[in-house]
């Protein structure tokens, strides 16, 4: 094959698979910790969208610098994450861990219902365009096609992002009450750990993630009602194929992911709807706990 | 199970009975139910605008300010009770709602649905319920073809997808013959709707000139990604420089964010099929392009009907907007019940009349909706015909919104196939019998 | 226990007379929503079933899809329209397919579990929205049902789809709850409790767990197959896309493990308050909907059933109370 094409195939395939890590990375980060499936993070994603777009559209019709922009998306997504933390974490999880874990899923299951409402009560059914940062960052030629720089951004993102979870988780007090936690929730409460104030602290950081992919991508998709249910089985899948809760699985399986798809889409399009599911389904067959799997202790 | 709780059941059950009866009863109304995408994906294209103007014409009719011929007050005299309500979910849940609706709440008559899937699901238990339903939008022109081939109670106002596609074949043909002598190529959502769009216009354009060819493999991406791209990138690489697409909501919205900012307006000359919702709401934000669908919305202005000068004054004047073609879709809807009743009650000598007498008057009827005249000729007099206008949308900054210039309208039978030959056959079969001159 | 002190047995047939009844009062939308209510309630109790061994399913809407899709086909491709045959089809089919995937899934426990059964009924809906063949995302619209010689028309049809479906799904319960009674059905409750123990007692749990799988398997394409009854078309969005998987998780918590008949009651409360809430706030109805899943888990963690083992267990301590104070 050409190997100009191939260039192009890798670069949509980093941008795509960015774009799923960043989807993806928020729901990792829960789920490794707390061992649970959020399913509101496809809520924390639609609302990390509509909040940047509305504050964006507001934003731009002031006078100041335009590179502000950015710093709106991290505000939305920070606030959300907050918020979100101390409403579902507090107010509803924590009631129920004692619970079976699949009662745990279905309860965000029925938050992410009311908050698709919410969505609907707040911002209307009216779609929100705010693709001013799009052209902010100019474009870039590569192997003879324009790629928009935003976009190519997403794969600096998501680097930036999978270096300071990794840094955290390792290299920091933080991270290592974190590595406690998760090996064993009850040892290490034992041993004195707050291990309420880490489950909350987590879920805020697993929120403000969703929130901020919401906020990443508002610019360049049409922000709109049921976005938030896409983004939830891609999510999935991709925890799935990296290993429940792994983040260096999240951002590996993204990447094998997006190249795979943007394969697909550039040499036989007819594939492109099954790629992802036929990824997920060969990991499981051959890596049944997925590509980086935590070990688990047996109990007897 | 215990007794006591047994017999309550029973009671409650009777109870429900007796509910229903009386709710069926009240007789001085038509009660018209009207579904439409309350929530979900298709809410801010369709939803929207279609509940506005289905409710600014039962407003006018029930007041009796609809301009001639249909300035009498109500349905038959009758005013109209108006049921909005949600057809989100799929084909189960519409199915189990319409049932609800006509057999619980009573409802007359049906005027809507959006989705083809959700017209699927519903066009067989419209005959077993004996409900008159008028569909609005929804495209497949399996309704008449393959569900129902004798519909009696079952009536589409409006092109079915075919007619649109065929249309855009014509106006690339025509119009765009020098950008597609490299080839055209499609990019259309991965669902029937994409999926039959893209059929009937590459076989309408292979029909009409065969020397234009079509790209080797098209894209369809996933209904609502919103991530494209890997397919701008695609787009961009090949030499087609027409490309045909059926995209709708966010969708088309994401595609035109994502493709302006990678220049791919600048190299491709784009048939958005239903873009002319989207050039609506983005205006200047639209890529200048093609797009299409009958006499409405956007290709309604400057049709000077009196009916169409009211409809746009008072849209105007109530959404602060001009009406998209959804809002004209629904809103034909009401207005083809009102001329049906209205003329079923002359026949019947001034005397409200009965369902089978409300559809002798629609099937096979020519009668005038909002902006154009509309001739229920196929499907056994249930499935109407209209013209298709197709041209070029730009942004005129003077007069602050999107205009459509350089257009051209298609007769209905140029673009439709004649009564009793299937769509797909038409198109692969070299659309004979059309009547273009 | 006999057949005769068999409460739950007296129960179902119970409920069989009630419903055969039922339908000389019941109008012809509520006698729909019923038969639906049959449907889901079949593939909620599939899930009960699996719960039993601790798993549940996030895409049990492949073998109900799988079911439906048997029927569309058949009345498509092959003209067939008999409601025993193509039930009987359509069951096989999905039996099948859960024997099959079972090869594979039993292996895994907990989320994996149930997030690849979702995977796989995503897979299924990416082949039916991409092929004509199978309908697209219009789906398939079904030829008039028929019964053996008896071809009935219009509301004759109705009427006897639900006699019809009312008996075979009284069938179905029977025999689940004779299956959940044997030792093989016991024998899950341990793989719920500790696999590898009951690995010690010289039992796999891993076939124990194929076992349930494919019996929920069943039961989903049962299910699915008189949901494409009653509704006379399928299509992939209403039967395959995983929120479906999610309702019917949603039944299966509502009602509770308690009985083989609470997923059929489950599934007609839930069936009401979708009816209801989307007629009265059309616009807000999911709100609703998740508004009660999150009460129920809250407040009826285990369930509406747990309600009635609670009346009882209540009546019990009364009774003993009263005959305790007699002997005083």
């Amino acid at each position: 094959m050409d190997p100009e094409l191939l260039l192009i195939i890798l670069v949509d395939g980093l941008v795509y698979g960015s774009y799923l890590f960043m989807v993806a990375v928020g729901l990792t980060v829960i789920c490794g910790v707390q061992k649970l499936l959020n399913v509101t993070h496809g809520a924390l994603y639609a609302f990390g969208a509509y909040l940047t777009a509305t504050l964006l559209i507001l934003y731009f019709q002031v006078d100041w610098p335009q590179f502000g922009a950015f710093a709106v998306m991290l505000f939305a997504a920070a606030f959300l994450g907050v918020l979100f933390g101390v409403i579902i974490e507090r107010g509803l999880l924590r009631h129920l861990y004692h619970e079976d874990e699949h009662i745990i899923v279905l309860a965000t299951f029925a938050a992410f219902l009311v908050l698709e409402d919410v969505l609907l009560l707040i911002w209307g059914t009216d779609p929100y365009l705010a693709p001013e940062p799009l052209g902010l960052l100019g474009s870039t030629e590569i192997a003879g096609l324009p790629f928009d720089n935003y976009s190519l951004s997403m794969v600096l993102l998501s680097a930036v992002v999978a270096a300071v979870l990794w840094y955290g988780l390792n290299r920091t007090q933080f991270g290592k009450l974190l590595l406690a936690v998760i090996y064993d929730r009850e040892l290490a409460q034992a041993m004195g750990i707050n291990v309420n104030r880490i489950f909350l602290l987590t879920f805020m950081l697993g929120s403000f993630l969703g929130a901020l992919g919401g906020a990443y991508q508002a610019p360049a998709i049409s922000v709109q009602p049921g976005i938030g249910v896409e983004v939830i089985v891609l999510a999935f899948a991709v925890v799935v194929i990296g290993g429940m809760g792994s983040i260096p699985g999240a951002l590996i399986g993204s990447v094998i992911v997006g190249v795979a798809r943007a394969f697909a889409v550039h040499q036989e399009p007819a594939l492109e709807l099954f790629v992802i599911y036929l990824i997920m389904a060969a990991v499981l067959i051959v890596r049944p706990q997925g590509l980086f799997a935590p070990a688990k202790p047996r109990t007897i | 199970m215990n007794a006591i709780p047994r017999k309550r059941f029973m009671a409650l059950a009777a109870a429900l009975a007796v509910l229903l009866a009386a709710g069926a009863a009240s007789a001085q109304t038509v009660k018209v139910a009207v579904p439409t995408f309350l929530t979900g994906g298709g809410a801010p294209t369709y939803g929207t605008a279609s509940k506005n103007g289905v409710e600014l014409v039962v407003r006018a009719i029930n007041e009796g300010t609809l301009p001639a011929p249909y300035n009498s007050v109500g349905l038959a005299g009758r005013k109209i009770d108006l049921v909005v309500y949600d057809e989100s979910g799929g084909g189960t849940k519409q199915v189990t709602e319409l049932r609800n609706k006509v057999q619980k709440e009573g409802v007359d008559v049906v005027v809507g649905y959006v989705s083809s899937g959700s017209c699927a699901a519903i066009a067989r238990v419209v005959e077993e319920l004996r409900v008159l339903t008028l569909l609005t939008v929804c495209g497949t022109p399996r309704i008449f073809e393959e569900l129902v081939k004798e519909p009696k109670y079952l009536f589409r106002i409006i092109n079915h997808s075919t007619a649109g596609n065929v249309g855009a074949a014509h106006y690339v043909v025509k119009k765009l013959r020098n950008e597609a002598k490299d080839g055209y190529m499609g990019i259309n959502q991965n669902y029937a709707w994409g999926q039959d769009a893209w059929r009937d216009f590459n076989l309408g354009v292979q029909t009409l000139a065969s020397e234009l060819k079509p790209a080797k493999k098209q894209q369809f991406p996933k209904l609502f990604s919103g991530q494209y791209g890997t397919e701008i990138s695609v787009l961009l690489r090949a030499k087609q420089k027409v490309v045909h697409s059926s995209f709708w909501g966010g969708d088309i919205e994401a595609l035109i964010a994502q493709g302006k900012a990678r220049g791919l307006f600048k190299r491709k000359t784009f048939v958005f099929t239903v873009g002319e919702i989207t050039a609506h709401r983005i205006g200047k934000k639209f890529p200048p392009g093609q797009l299409a669908r009958g006499p409405y919305g956007l290709y309604a202005e400057g049709i000077d009907t009196p009916l169409n000068k009211w409809f746009r004054s008072e849209y105007r004047k109530a959404y602060k907007q001009p009406p998209s073609s959804p809002a004209y879709h629904y809103a034909d809807g009401i207005v083809a019940a009102k001329y049906a009743y209205d003329t079923a009650m002359k026949a019947n000598g001034g005397k409200f009349p009965s369902t089978d007498q409300v559809i002798k008057a629609l099937e096979h009827a020519t009668y005038d909706i909002l902006a154009a005249k509309v001739k229920m000729s196929l499907g056994k007099g249930h499935q109407a015909v209209t013209s298709d206008r197709w041209g070029y949308a730009e942004w005129d900054d003077a007069k602050g919104e999107i205009v459509v210039k350089d257009v051209v309208e298609f007769k209905a039978e140029c673009v439709n196939p004649p009564e009793g030959v299937n769509a797909a056959d038409w198109v692969k079969g070299g659309m004979k019998g059309a009547k273009c001159d | 226990m006999t057949w005769r002190q068999d409460k739950t047995l007296w129960g179902l047939t119970i409920g069989l007379v009630a419903l055969l009844l039922l339908n000389f009062v019941v109008p012809d939308w509520f006698r729909s929503i019923l038969t639906l209510s049959l449907a889901r309630g079949s593939v909620a109790l599939g899930l009960l079933v699996l719960w039993r061994c601790g798993l549940i399913s996030f895409g049990h809407a492949l073998y109900f899809g799988v079911g439906a899709y048997t029927v569309g086909l058949m009345s498509r491709y092959l003209g067939i329209t008999d409601a025993f045959l193509t039930i009987a089809c359509a069951v096989v089919t999905a039996g099948l397919l859960a024997y099959g995937l079972g090869f594979l899934l039993r292996q895994y426990r907990g989320i994996f579990f149930a997030l690849l059964n979702m995977a796989f009924s995503m897979i299924l809906y990416g082949v039916l929205a991409k092929l004509e063949e199978l309908g697209s995302t219009d789906g398939i619209s079904l030829e008039t049902t028929t019964y053996l010689w008896y071809a009935p028309l219009g509301a004759e049809n109705k009427t006897a789809l639900f006699v019809f479906a009312v008996i075979l799904t009284w069938g179905v319960a029977v025999l689940v709850h004779l299956y959940l009674r044997s030792t093989l059905g016991n024998m899950t409750t341990a793989v719920r409790e500790n696999e590898i123990r009951l690995g010690y007692l010289g039992y796999s749990g891993e076939r124990a767990v194929h076992a349930k799988f494919v019996v929920s398997g069943l039961l989903g394409g049962f299910g699915g197959a008189i949901a494409a009854l009653t509704i006379g078309h399928v299509d992939p969005d209403s039967m395959v896309y995983w929120p479906v998987s999610g309702d019917f998780v949603f039944i299966a918590i509502l009602s509770g493990t308690g009985n083989v008949t609470a997923p059929f009651i489950g599934a007609l409360i839930y069936e009401l308050i979708r009816t209801y809430a989307f007629d009265k706030f059309p616009e807000i109805w999911q709100l609703i909907m998740g508004g009660t899943l999150l009460a129920i888990i809250m407040f009826l963690p285990n369930g509406l059933w747990s309600l009635v083992d609670r009346w009882r267990s209540r009546r019990r301590a009364g009774a003993a109370l009263r005959t305790g104070k007699e002997e005083a």
